[in-house]
C-alpha cells in the first residue's frame, strides 16, 4: 500500500496535494482498496463554493456507494473529467490519474490541521486493528 | 346466548360462554353494559334486513349491476386520459396465470427469472415506443410518472434550478397530482397557459425560461388533443439549459407521429393503460418512464438489466440499485420501491401480440375515425372545432348548448358523447372533448353526429 510522503491526509481517507492556494483531492490507496472496483463517480460542478465537510462527490463501487467530503473550504476550480468512462483509474492510480477535484482555498491556514504521511500511516494502522 | 350463531366470528358459542365465565359476566350484553356508558349504547337491535341466501345476494347484485351504463354497453367516445382499445382475449387468459400474480418486483434473481425477463422486455418495448434509451420497470400511473420526472429534472440540475414549468394543456388531473405529490416542497411549479391555438405559446415560454428552470413538462398529444411542436420546444428548452419532459396519455400516438425521443425529449413518461388494460373505473393503471442513458443514475424506480451468469448464460437482475431506497434511504431517487408488475406485464403482452405494425394499425384506424367524426361534427350547425392544429384521436368541440347537458341527454340514447370540459374548468361550459378509437364503428359515429344535431337544435330552440 502506497503512502506518498509529499501529501496531506484526512481521517476520511482523502489525500491533498498542495500547490500554492490550490489543492488537488483524491481518495487514498487504503480507501480505494476498501471500496473495491469503482464503477461510477459523481463529481461536483466547477465554480461551486464548498465548505469543509460538505458532501461534494460520490464514488460508487461494486460493493457500495460512498460520499466524498470536501476536506477544506473554498471554490471548486477543476474536476477530473477523464474519470468518466475510466473510473478504474481510482483503483489503479489513486494518487495520479485517479484524482477527483481541485479546490482553491479560502484560507491556506486550514491545511495546518491535516495529517502528514506518518500520522496517516499510524491512523490506518489503527483502523486495521 | 349459547344458541346464537355468529357466522363470521371464529369463536364458538361454547368458547364465548367460557370466556364470559372467566371474566364473570352472564352475557355479552351484560359485559358491554359494564364497559360502555349507557347513553352510548344503541339499546335496540340494528335495523338490518333479514339474512338472505348467497343465491339471493348474487341475484340482487346482478340486478344492480345491470343498471350500470358503461363503455361496454354504450357507444363510447370518452377519452381524457383513459382510452378504450381492443384487448386481445388471449391477454386475459395469460395474465390470469397464478405465477404472475405478484405486485412486487422480486429481489432474488435466482427465483424470479421469468418475471425479471418480462419486465426487461417491457422496458425494451417502452424504449422503442418512446424513442428513448432506457426505461424503468414502471411506476404507479401516468400522473405519478410525470411528478417523478420533474423530481428527476430537479436532481439532474443538482437542485440549483428551483422552478419547473408545466404546459397548461397537460391533463389537469396530472397537474393536480404533481401538486399533491409534494413537488411544491422542492420546486416552484408554474403552469404556462396554452396559446390561442390550444398549444404551448413558444414566445411566452421563451420569455419565462431562465437559469432557474430545471424542466418544461409538456403533454403531446395535449389535453385538448393537439400535437405540440416538440422539436421547437426541445430547442428552446435546451438553449436555456433545462430538460424537456414529455408526457403521453395514449402511447399509440408514438406509433403514428415522430416519437418524443426523436424530437429531443430528455425524459418521456406516459400512461400505459391504453396498451391492453381496460378502462375499469380508473385503475389499476401503469406509469411508463424512460430517459437517456446519461441520466440513468438520476432515474427513479426499479430497473432490470440483462447480464451473464458464471456459466456464461444470459440472465436478468435488478440493476443500478444504488439509486433506490433499500440501499440508500435518504439519497434514493424516489420513494417508489416497487412497480406495477402485473399491469406492466399485461402491456408487454399487448405490445408483443400486436407488434410495431399492429400498434401502428390501431393508431391509424383511431386517427382515421377521429378525422371522419370531427369533420361530421364540425359540419353541424352551431358546432365548431376551435383549433386548427393536428390531433391524434381526440379533439375539442365547441358546442352551441352546454356540453354537460348534451352528454347527459345522449347517455339516455345509448351514447357517451365525450367529456365536457366543465368537469375540469367550470367556465368552459360549451366545450366537449371527443375521442374516437378503432373500436368506434361508422354506425356509432353517425349516430353520435345525428344525436348531437337533434339535441342541440331542440335545446337551442327551447332556450
Amino acid at each position: 500500500m502506497q503512502f506518498p510522503a509529499d501529501l496531506k491526509y484526512t481521517k476520511e481517507h482523502e489525500w491533498l496535494r498542495v500547490d500554492g492556494d490550490v489543492v488537488t483531492v483524491g481518495v487514498t490507496d487504503f480507501a480505494q482498496d476498501a471500496l473495491g472496483d469503482v464503477v461510477y463517480v459523481d463529481l461536483p460542478e466547477v465554480d461551486g463554493a464548498v465548505s469543509a465537510g460538505d458532501t461534494v462527490a460520490e464514488i460508487e463501487s461494486v460493493k457500495a456507494v460512498s460520499d466524498v467530503y470536501s476536506p477544506v473550504t473554498g471554490q471548486i476550480v477543476a474536476v477530473n473529467e477523464e474519470l468518466d468512462g475510466s473510473e478504474e483509474s481510482i483503483n489503479e492510480d489513486p494518487y495520479g490519474a485517479g484524482w477527483l477535484f481541485q479546490i482553491k482555498l479560502a484560507d491556506v491556514a486550514e491545511l495546518d490541521g491535516m495529517m502528514d504521511v506518518a500520522a496517516y500511516q499510524a491512523f490506518v494502522a489503527e483502523q486495521e486493528h | 346466548m349459547a344458541e346464537r350463531f355468529y357466522k363470521y366470528i371464529p369463536a364458538t358459542a361454547g368458547e364465548i360462554e367460557h370466556m364470559l365465565g372467566v371474566v364473570g359476566y352472564a352475557s355479552i350484553d351484560a359485559l358491554l353494559a359494564e364497559i360502555v356508558p349507557a347513553p352510548q349504547l344503541l339499546g335496540r337491535p340494528l335495523a338490518l334486513p333479514a339474512p338472505v341466501s348467497e343465491g339471493e345476494v348474487l341475484e340482487a347484485g346482478a340486478q344492480l349491476a345491470a343498471q350500470n351504463q358503461h363503455a361496454g354497453t354504450l357507444a363510447c367516445f370518452l377519452g381524457a386520459g383513459a382510452y378504450r382499445h381492443q384487448i386481445p382475449a388471449a391477454i386475459h387468459h395469460m395474465v390470469s396465470r397464478g405465477e404472475f400474480l405478484t405486485a412486487y418486483t422480486p429481489y432474488q434473481p435466482e427465483v424470479s427469472q421469468g418475471t425479471l425477463q418480462g419486465i426487461f422486455e417491457f422496458q425494451t418495448m417502452v424504449c422503442e415506443l418512446f424513442g428513448m434509451e432506457v426505461a424503468n420497470a414502471s411506476v404507479y400511473d401516468g400522473a405519478s410518472a410525470l411528478a417523478e420526472a420533474i423530481f428527476m429534472a430537479h436532481r439532474v440540475a443538482r437542485g440549483k434550478r428551483p422552478k419547473a414549468i408545466i404546459a397548461g394543456a397537460v391533463h389537469p388531473e396530472y397537474q393536480e397530482v404533481c401538486c399533491t405529490y409534494g413537488l411544491a416542497e422542492i420546486v416552484q411549479l408554474r403552469a404556462q397557459p396554452p396559446g390561442a391555438d390550444g398549444r404551448i405559446d413558444l414566445a411566452a415560454l421563451e420569455a419565462s425560461l431562465d437559469k432557474q428552470v430545471c424542466c418544461v413538462a409538456v403533454q403531446s398529444p395535449n389535453f385538448l388533443g393537439l400535437i405540440e411542436d416538440l422539436p421547437a420546444l426541445a430547442e428552446l428548452v435546451h438553449a436555456a439549459g433545462a430538460l424537456l419532459v414529455v408526457v403521453v396519455t395514449d402511447p399509440h400516438a408514438c406509433a403514428l407521429f415522430e416519437s418524443p425521443g426523436a424530437c429531443g425529449a430528455d425524459i418521456v413518461v406516459g400512461e400505459g393503460q391504453a396498451l391492453g388494460l381496460p378502462v375499469s373505473m380508473g385503475g389499476p393503471y401503469v406509469g411508463l418512464f424512460a430517459t437517456r442513458t446519461k441520466l440513468v443514475r438520476t432515474m427513479p424506480g426499479r430497473l432490470v438489466g440483462r447480464t451473464h451468469d458464471v456459466h456464461g448464460q444470459p440472465g436478468f437482475v435488478l440493476t443500478l440499485s444504488t439509486r433506490e431506497q433499500h440501499i440508500r434511504r435518504e439519497k434514493a431517487t424516489s420513494n417508489i420501491c416497487t412497480n406495477q408488475g402485473l399491469c406492466a406485464l399485461q402491456t408487454a403482452m399487448y405490445m408483443s401480440m400486436l407488434g410495431p405494425d399492429g400498434i401502428k394499425d390501431v393508431a391509424e384506424r383511431s386517427h382515421a375515425h377521429a378525422l371522419y367524426l370531427s369533420r361530421a361534427i364540425a359540419a353541424l350547425p352551431g358546432f365548431e372545432l376551435p383549433f386548427g392544429g393536428h390531433f391524434f384521436h381526440e379533439f375539442l368541440v365547441r358546442t352551441p348548448v352546454p356540453a354537460a347537458g348534451l352528454v347527459e341527454h345522449l347517455v339516455a340514447h345509448g351514447v357517451f358523447a365525450g367529456v365536457p370540459m366543465s368537469r375540469y374548468f367550470p367556465d368552459r361550459s360549451h366545450e366537449l372533448l371527443v375521442c374516437a378509437t378503432e373500436l368506434n364503428t361508422r354506425a356509432q359515429m353517425d349516430e353520435l353526429v345525428r344525436l348531437l344535431g337533434v339535441h342541440a337544435a331542440y335545446e337551442g330552440g327551447a332556450a
